[in-house]
């Protein structure tokens, strides 16, 4: 009899080839898989087997489902188990949810971004379940004596027709957790789900609602201490030295020191951005008395060098990051984009001949499209929990990509990585801020300096100001016309600070006839991370606005006309790099257009329309606002989308919502503005986020109906949402916004 | 540094504080309540909700030494077993995403359904305006508001 805890040999069919490198014990807090709420209160088992990474069976059939994939909101913490119970054939009564911690042998990809979970958990997961189904059956069939074929299951019962036997999973899985994983399994037919497609509450709800600690920064164990860190004031600055006796003797403060995150000439991971590398560590008793020396310390900064370093790309080839010198100002950054805007140097896609499609247009429409940096303001600031002993470490922080700051870890601790445990909490928001793990390695260098376990905690001051932003763009879109009003060319010249924005092949390029697409950067050293869609949060601003502005100079309604486009799309399509399916995206438009009733007169509110392509889903939304009051209030938006089958319907319409309301609150109020290097805001006060009284009066979600395996939710509501406001924003007030926020303050 | 004994969740507990420290804080590194959350420390966000004796507070900018006798609770001790209508309504309406700011959420509710127990629409987005949710929620939260006062 095969016991969880014991070698883990043969259970990770998922990577079958690694499983050499050593054998693996459980890593999982038992005490956190114990906590039941009342809500689940199921008998707990005596003795637990385990099926494989993700699977083990109490004698009395109670099932844990790991969850190995780092929670920030978008649900995958109920979705992904969803797909192991879906083929594992289990009620979802009988099921217990608990986070694996990172552990890159027992676990498929541990990274959550790019909207990519759910897209590429689908088969790996249901695989999960339906062996271990399998592995249930087989031992049915031997306790038997009858043929597998001849055993059906359904909701945890095994089940033998002829002979009339019956039995729980939970007796059978002592049998069945000696038997091999089976090499291969039929999964599902869609028609046959029970479980995916029916709508699951959030598995931490009792937790969420009753106050437990599911958070790092709710993490406390004896003899913890409590650090934060002090960063330059500005970019562009770096510390040049500090006077540890004017805090040292504050109540409280136990050591004050410098840290630095990387070691020199260290190669590093693609998120090892940070935007100061060198940052004093102020460690104390508690986090009041800590923030108290964090106001009184004398830091002297000065102005940084130019500097470089080499970073691992996606892919793995080394690239060379270089960083300018400098005190940087978005009046500068505007100038510049301005500039550079006349003469973009990189080409990214030319059809036709655009050049002469302007010069023989009869009318020519260009708008530039400008917006700012945005702070990802995760409700959780960053922190991060750890405890470095001197040849072991344990990390417990928020972590979107756990695997890529193993490796850091190891360099800056000098700890090999087997001896580097990284548990993985329960995010307070993601938004991209957290794929960048620096912290993990200031609370490591922090705990390893006072030999003590070590809670990081960063203020929101310095969450906001600490950088890594989504960069301000801009993007100059012209049409030409010829004299029948037939759009006959598009020219979009996209850049930013640092990157450029553009995604050259993505629609409305197919459409059109003569296209040209180019783009610029500038350096700078404000350091900028992956914001919710990277991208195209800002391309679906530009794009959607102009195209609205353009259909309404073609005295089209703005429906009709992106549709018009997606049909030349999809059945002559120009160019063959077009990344999106045109009739998807028009099944998104046309569900949009009868789900918010577009065109009915007895519809008396101001509406405007959007729809994008990003992260393999499609989503199109309508706002609506209502002028009657003089408010101009959001008063409903109706959205559809499609990202193929849909696994928790309540859920995704929650993903939808939050996505939807985003945007608007991004379009409406987000900025972020330097001068001098400086961060023009640093908290709430300043930092104007969308509340309550701003968001939508109701939203409704609508999902496209298909077979298509599914694909990313948490990005593709985001993008559409700015246009979809910003146009409706147009009919309540006779003005188009064509730099963000649209609200200025 | 001064000795404080303060009511929280119906428990009479003694802490060793500076009197500036916010109750914020004397809740999760001194007591180990840590459902409520540190957001801003400026009370703009609203995470930090509890409550004084049945009003709603921002805990963050409220002095330890404030409290005097006034009992506090704490989303831990909104209900014994994770049961009051707000939270029944939050689980009903599966309001969260992160779930980071809804303690805060959940306890200005809670607030706002004791003081007038049938709340209009303009009203709770009123009285919720200061409660930041990063992850776009509002919509459920004010359903969820609107079932708990149904279901209260």
């Amino acid at each position: 009899m095969k016991k969880s805890d014991n070698n883990m040999d043969r259970r990770s069919f998922v990577q079958v080839s690694s499983l050499a490198t050593g054998g693996m014990m459980l890593s999982f807090s038992w005490l956190a898989g114990c906590k039941f709420t009342a809500e689940e209160a199921l008998q707990m088992p005596k003795e637990w087997f385990e099926l494989n990474s993700y699977v083990k069976i109490g004698e009395n059939g109670v099932t844990t489902l790991f969850a190995p994939n780092p929670e920030f909101g978008q649900n995958v913490k109920t979705s992904f188990p969803m797909l192991i119970a879906e083929e594992l054939d289990i009620d979802w009564k009988q099921v217990i949810v608990e986070q694996g911690n990172f552990n890159p042998i027992k676990f498929n990809r541990q990274f959550t971004g790019g909207s990519q979970g759910i897209r590429n958990a689908w088969t790996p997961l249901r695989t999960a379940g339906a062996t271990a189904r399998m592995m249930l059956v087989n031992a049915a069939a031997q306790s038997w004596n009858v043929d597998a074929g001849e055993i059906t299951t359904a909701d945890g019962i095994i089940f033998h027709e002829a002979s009339g036997k019956k039995a729980g999973y939970g007796e059978m899985a002592s049998l069945a957790s000696t038997f091999e994983v089976p090499k291969e399994v039929k999964l599902k037919e869609s028609k046959d789900f029970k479980i995916i497609g029916q709508s699951k509450s959030n598995v931490d709800n009792d937790s969420i609602t009753s106050g437990k600690p599911l958070f790092a920064m709710d993490h406390y164990v004896e003899g913890m201490l409590t650090s934060m860190i002090v960063h330059p004031p500005a970019f562009g600055m770096q510390l040049k030295s500090f006077d540890k006796s004017s805090v040292i003797q504050m109540p409280g403060i136990v050591d004050v020191f410098e840290i630095n995150v990387f070691k020199e000439d260290y190669e590093r991971n693609f998120f090892d951005t940070t935007s100061f590398t060198k940052k004093v560590a102020i460690v104390g008793n508690s986090t009041w008395e800590v923030m108290q020396a964090k106001k009184a310390l004398q830091v002297q900064w000065e102005e940084m060098p130019a500097s470089s370093y080499k970073m691992a790309g996606w892919g793995g080839r080394t690239m060379d990051i270089s960083i300018p010198s400098g005190l940087e100002s978005t009046k500068d950054h505007r100038a510049k984009m301005e500039e550079l805007s006349k003469n973009p140097v990189q080409q990214m896609r030319r059809d036709g001949n655009p050049e002469k499609a302007f010069k023989e247009a009869a009318t020519i429409l260009e708008r530039t499209y400008n917006a700012p940096y945005l702070s990802h303001n995760t409700m959780e600031p960053i922190n991060c929990f750890a405890d470095v002993k001197s040849d072991s470490a344990v990390i417990y922080g928020p972590a979107q990509a756990p695997e890529l700051i193993m490796g850091t870890l190891e360099n800056s601790l000098g700890i090999s990585r087997d001896k580097i445990q990284i548990n993985l909490a329960r995010m307070g928001g993601g938004f991209g801020k957290r794929a960048y793990s620096h912290y993990m390695v200031e609370a490591g260098l922090i705990s390893q300096k006072v030999q003590a376990p070590v809670k990081l905690v960063y203020s929101r001051e310095d969450d906001i100001t600490s950088g890594i932003y989504r960069p301000t763009y801009t993007a100059t879109y012209r049409a030409a016309l010829d004299k029948d009003n037939n759009l006959i060319g598009l020219h979009i010249i996209g850049g930013g600070v640092p990157e450029n924005p553009i995604h050259a092949n993505r629609f409305p390029a197919g459409a059109i006839d003569n296209y040209l697409a180019e783009g610029f950067q500038i350096p700078s050293n404000i350091s900028i991370g992956a914001f919710r869609a990277p991208r195209s949060n800002f391309n679906a601003a530009a794009e959607q606005s102009f195209l609205d502005e353009l259909a309404e100079l073609l005295g089209k309604d703005p429906i009709d006309f992106r549709l018009e486009l997606l049909k030349r799309a999809q059945e002559n399509p120009v160019g063959e790099r077009n990344d999106y399916d045109a009739k998807r995206y028009a099944g998104v438009i046309e569900l949009v257009k009868e789900k918010s009733k577009w065109g009915d007169p007895s519809i008396k509110t101001a509406r405007g329309v959007s729809a994008y392509f990003c992260h393999n889903s499609y989503v199109a939304e309508v706002v609506d606002i209502d002028t009657s009051n003089g408010t101009n209030r959001i008063a409903n938006v109706t959205a559809a989308a499609d990202c193929g089958i849909v696994v928790n319907p309540d859920a995704a319409k929650n993903m939808g919502e939050g996505g939807i309301i985003d945007g608007i609150g991004n379009a409406l109020f987000g900025e972020l503005t330097f001068d001098n290097g400086k961060p023009s805001k640093n908290n709430f006060n300043s930092y104007r986020m969308i509340r309550q009284q701003e968001a939508p009066k109701n939203i409704d979600v609508h999902f496209v109906e298909n077979n298509i395996d599914p694909t990313g939710l948490g990005e593709p509501f985001f993008p559409p949402a700015f246009a979809a406001v910003a146009n409706a924003m147009y009919k309540a007030t006779g003005k188009r916004s064509y730099d963000h926020p649209i609200i200025k303050e | 540094m001064a000795s404080y004994s303060i009511s929280v969740n119906g428990k009479t507990q003694t802490v060793e504080v500076d009197p500036s420290t916010p109750l914020l804080w004397v809740l999760r590194d001194h007591l180990q309540l840590v459902g409520t959350k540190y957001g801003c420390g400026i009370a703009q966000c609203g995470a930090c909700t509890i409550h004084v004796g049945d009003i709603a507070v921002r805990s963050c900018q409220f002095p330890v030494s404030s409290v005097g006798n006034q009992k506090i609770t704490t989303i831990e001790g909104l209900s014994e077993h994770g049961d009051h209508p707000v939270q029944e309504a939050w689980k009903e309406e599966d309001v969260a995403q992160c779930g980071y700011c809804q303690s805060g959420q959940i306890m200005q509710a809670a607030a706002l359904l004791k003081s007038n127990p049938n709340p209009s629409d303009e009203d709770i987005e009123s009285v919720m305006n200061g409660n930041i949710c990063r992850c776009g929620t509002y919509t459920r939260i004010k359903k969820a508001i609107k079932t708990a006062a149904k279901n209260s």
